[in-house]
């Protein structure tokens, strides 16, 4: 419970930071100080600064926002979408069923790193770095409907068989009035817990895609482009913590990851 | 092409080496397996058909030739060819084989194996790029076998700087095939696996001798581990697990520098040029206003002062890069026109000139004539971080003058479809790798009929005038026997390329190395195979006991 609380805030606090990134950060975060490039922490710039002279804590906020905000919208369309085709095929069952599932089955055994790479292929080459990221999202919430619309299929079949909602039928209730009172809130903890998956995946997917060259580009930051820098920590002979400062993007996406994780299911079970 | 526009071979000039390490009271030991890693697996093993940097590397360790550059002196060398004669009309060369001379299987080499591999060589079904120049002669090209050990070459007409291109040409046994040998370099090919590595085995029958009189070369065997990723590259040389580097990249050359200094060099300018160039082809699918801006001298030679070259060279290249003056390497002193100066970084002429052509700034944004805002894109090669980088500081510079600018990483094939075949993109960032002092191995690049005449490939005639007269220096710089009118010829192409900045030059990169102290007898030079040209020679301080690693 106390776990849960505390990850709660945090996930919060950095909701809360990453919209006010820019209102909050020292620098703009494309900005080039050429003069001061891979500078170690500082007053001027807390973090330091990268390659290029940019701040890395200004980056960092700014890449919150593209993490934490993006991830869970493209996550709830991803929920929303899966809820709708799952509630449909368990009501409907027969072809429409069928279809569908097939559908997802389809879906997820479709190699999504080749399909991302073929539609950023075709992406014009003038795309502004906010379209390459609300392109990386969208795709992420396509093809993110599959697994949640399986699960949630077998919940709402499950529910429209249960007692309760047999003696509802029974007692003269439509089947819009069954779905909306006695579906729908059986089913709003799968919704959640699918929700509460769905966002960590995101998250790490987006990182992922991006450091693979496939997601957001320079000049944006996210945290995927900062976890590309980290990876040179790799090739360097100084010890880990001597530059702890760049190990800040890996510690964000842990700490929101793991707050995701621990928030979600705990409310599932109460 | 990889991350290079063109692979050219031959003479070089400047001398840029570094003193050997300082072992030189140890007698060299024989045995041990020296390890490095190449970046992409050779496409052929056949030497007369390699155009990519891995398989001309397996080509310079494993084949032999007739003449070779000593990268360190910058001279040519007699190798298979102990001696030669060029007739006074240039159209003869006869050359003199070395005697007992063997292949790696034992058998001899011959006239008949020379003049076999020339005619393989000029065979039009084979396309091999060492005989482009030979293929263009007018008369052609043929050989003769004098004796067993003479052969001459007969040219329809003088060729300039006919023996350098024997650098690039390896010979090969008359009855052999190609791809598998038998050999005439230091070592052979002995194992493959694809997409892991590559054996190359000492030759048993290399002719040469150390000053001793010892069989060379000292090393048992060559292990070419193919790795893509350069970061586990260094992180391998770091583990002991490779010996070498070369072409390292900068920010991995100030890392590992901090942690060995003693382990890399920073040999010098190296050859090879970084720039842009804008789309300039007819048939590029643009709108007519971007295709109008492309075209315009002003609108380059604006993009061009506004790029800080020095920023480059400092922050993405970490002072190992010097700002670029045009198409020649300052590395290049034979060719360099001492009169060109790198161009100024001066955002507010830039905008003056852009003014003078119609664009004007209003509020953050450049506009052209006719109102559209001045945007583009910039493709490069993903996953080079310092292009990706190059590309950010080119980004942040032209906004400064108003210009919104999307940088493009793409796959190389991706790249090299829209700037070969179907020419849609806007600019592109790209290197020029050069391992030739010669201009005329650049005759692809600059002539306007050439594939590689990046900007506006295979005219059919040339489209402004001054390709028209880039074109005619060119055909001088090819038919001229004189050195000093071959000179002003190619002067000339320079002035025009900075004058008219169809590629905007910006950085010459430096040669950087790493070398194990486990390996001695390195030399590194700033050209290809900078720390390998004299393989032969190189020998592990612990020997045979290397191998059991």
């Amino acid at each position: 419970m106390i776990a849960r609380r505390i990850c709660a805030s945090l996930l919060l606090m950095l909701f809360i930071i990453s919209a006010a990134a820019p209102w909050i950060a020292p620098h703009p975060p494309e900005q080039q100080y050429r003069e001061s490039t891979n500078a170690p922490p500082s007053p001027s710039f807390p973090l330091g600064t990268d390659d290029l002279g940019r701040d890395r804590l200004s980056r960092l906020l700014h890449a919150g926002r593209i993490s934490m905000l993006l991830a869970p919208v493209a996550a709830l369309v991803s929920v929303g979408v899966a809820a709708l085709i799952g509630g449909l095929c368990a009501a409907t069952s027969g072809l429409l069923d069928r279809v569908f599932m097939g559908a997802a089955d389809l879906t997820l055994s479709v190699p999504w790193l080749m399909l991302l790479l073929t539609v950023r292929a075709l992406l014009p080459l003038d795309v502004t770095p906010w379209i390459s990221l609300l392109v990386t999202f969208a795709l992420l919430a396509v093809v993110g409907w599959a697994a949640p619309a399986r699960v949630i299929r077998a919940s709402v079949a499950a529910t429209l068989r249960s007692n309760y909602a047999m003696a509802a039928r029974a007692r003269g209730a439509g089947y819009w009035r069954v779905l909306l009172k006695h579906v729908l809130p059986g089913t709003r903890p799968i919704l959640t817990a699918q929700f509460g998956s769905t966002v960590p995946v995101f998250i790490l997917a987006e990182a992922n895609l991006t450091v693979l060259g496939l997601g957001v580009v320079e000049p944006a930051a996210s945290w995927g482009t900062l976890l590309k820098e980290v990876g040179m920590l790799a090739t360097t002979s100084q010890p880990l913590l001597a530059q702890y400062w760049l190990l800040a993007p890996i510690g964000l996406v842990v700490v929101s990851v793991l707050c995701w994780n621990v928030v979600f299911p705990a409310r599932l079970t109460t | 092409m990889k991350a290079a526009l063109v692979h050219a071979s031959g003479l070089l000039l400047a001398a840029l080496t570094l003193p050997v390490p300082t072992v030189q009271a140890q007698a060299p030991k024989r045995g041990g397996e020296l390890r490095l890693a190449i970046q992409a697996e050779p496409r052929t093993f056949d030497p007369a058909q390699a155009t990519d940097e891995p398989s001309e590397l397996v080509r310079y360790l494993t084949g032999g030739v007739l003449v070779r550059l000593n990268r360190a002196t910058q001279k040519l060398e007699p190798e298979l060819a102990e001696s030669w004669t060029l007739s006074k009309d240039g159209k003869v060369l006869t050359l003199r084989l070395r005697p007992g001379v063997r292949f790696s299987n034992g058998a001899t080499l011959q006239a008949r194996d020379v003049c076999a591999t020339f005619t393989r060589l000029m065979d039009p079904a084979l396309d091999a790029p060492g005989a482009e120049v030979f293929r263009t002669i007018q008369g052609g090209m043929r050989c003769e076998t004098r004796d067993t050990q003479t052969v001459a070459l007969r040219f329809g007409e003088p060729v300039p700087g006919v023996l350098r291109l024997l650098d690039d040409i390896a010979i090969q046994a008359a009855a052999s095939d190609p791809a598998h040998g038998p050999w005439l370099g230091p070592f052979l090919v002995s194992q493959h696996r694809a997409g892991s590595f590559i054996t190359l085995a000492r030759n048993p029958h290399y002719w040469k001798r150390d000053s001793q009189g010892g069989q060379l070369p000292y090393l048992d065997s060559i292990r070419l581990e193919i790795q893509r990723n350069r970061d586990f590259e260094l992180m391998r040389f770091r583990n002991g697990e490779l010996h070498l580097v070369n072409n390292l990249d900068p920010v991995l050359f100030e890392r590992l520098q901090t942690a060995s200094p003693s382990l890399v060099r920073d040999v010098g300018i190296a050859l090879d040029t970084e720039q842009v160039w804008f789309n300039q082809a007819p048939a590029a699918p643009l709108p007519p206003h971007k295709k109008a801006w492309f075209a315009s001298t002003a609108f380059r030679r604006a993009i061009s002062l506004a790029i800080n070259r020095q920023d480059i060279a400092r922050v993405v290249f970490k002072g190992h890069a010097t700002p670029a003056l045009g198409p020649v390497s300052p590395a290049n002193r034979a060719w360099i026109h001492a009169g060109l100066a790198a161009p100024a970084y001066d955002p507010k002429a830039a905008l003056a000139s852009l003014a003078r052509s119609g664009f004007q700034l209003r509020g953050n944004t450049l506009i052209d004539n006719t109102g559209n805002p001045v945007e583009f894109s910039i493709i490069t090669n993903a996953g080079n971080r310092t292009r990706e980088q190059m590309g950010a500081m080119i980004q942040d510079d032209l906004k400064k003058i108003g210009m919104r600018v999307s940088v493009a990483p793409l796959d190389f094939p991706s790249l090299i479809g829209r700037i070969a075949k179907t020419y849609d993109y806007d600019a592109c960032l790209l290197g020029l790798v050069m391992t030739d002092l010669d201009p005329i191995a650049q005759s692809q690049v600059w002539l306007s009929s050439g594939p590689q005449h990046q900007w506006n490939p295979g005219q059919s005639t040339p489209q402004t005038p001054w390709e028209a007269e880039i074109d005619r220096s060119m055909r001088l710089l090819a038919v001229e026997a004189s050195p000093a009118a071959r000179k002003r010829a190619f002067d000339r192409v320079q002035e025009i390329v900075v004058e008219q900045a169809p590629f905007i030059y910006l950085v010459n990169r430096h040669a950087l190395v790493a070398v194990s102290q486990e390996v001695r007898g390195v030399q590194p030079v700033v050209l290809r195979p900078q720390t390998l040209w004299n393989v032969e020679r190189l020998w592990l301080a612990s020997g045979a006991q290397v191998s059991q690693r």
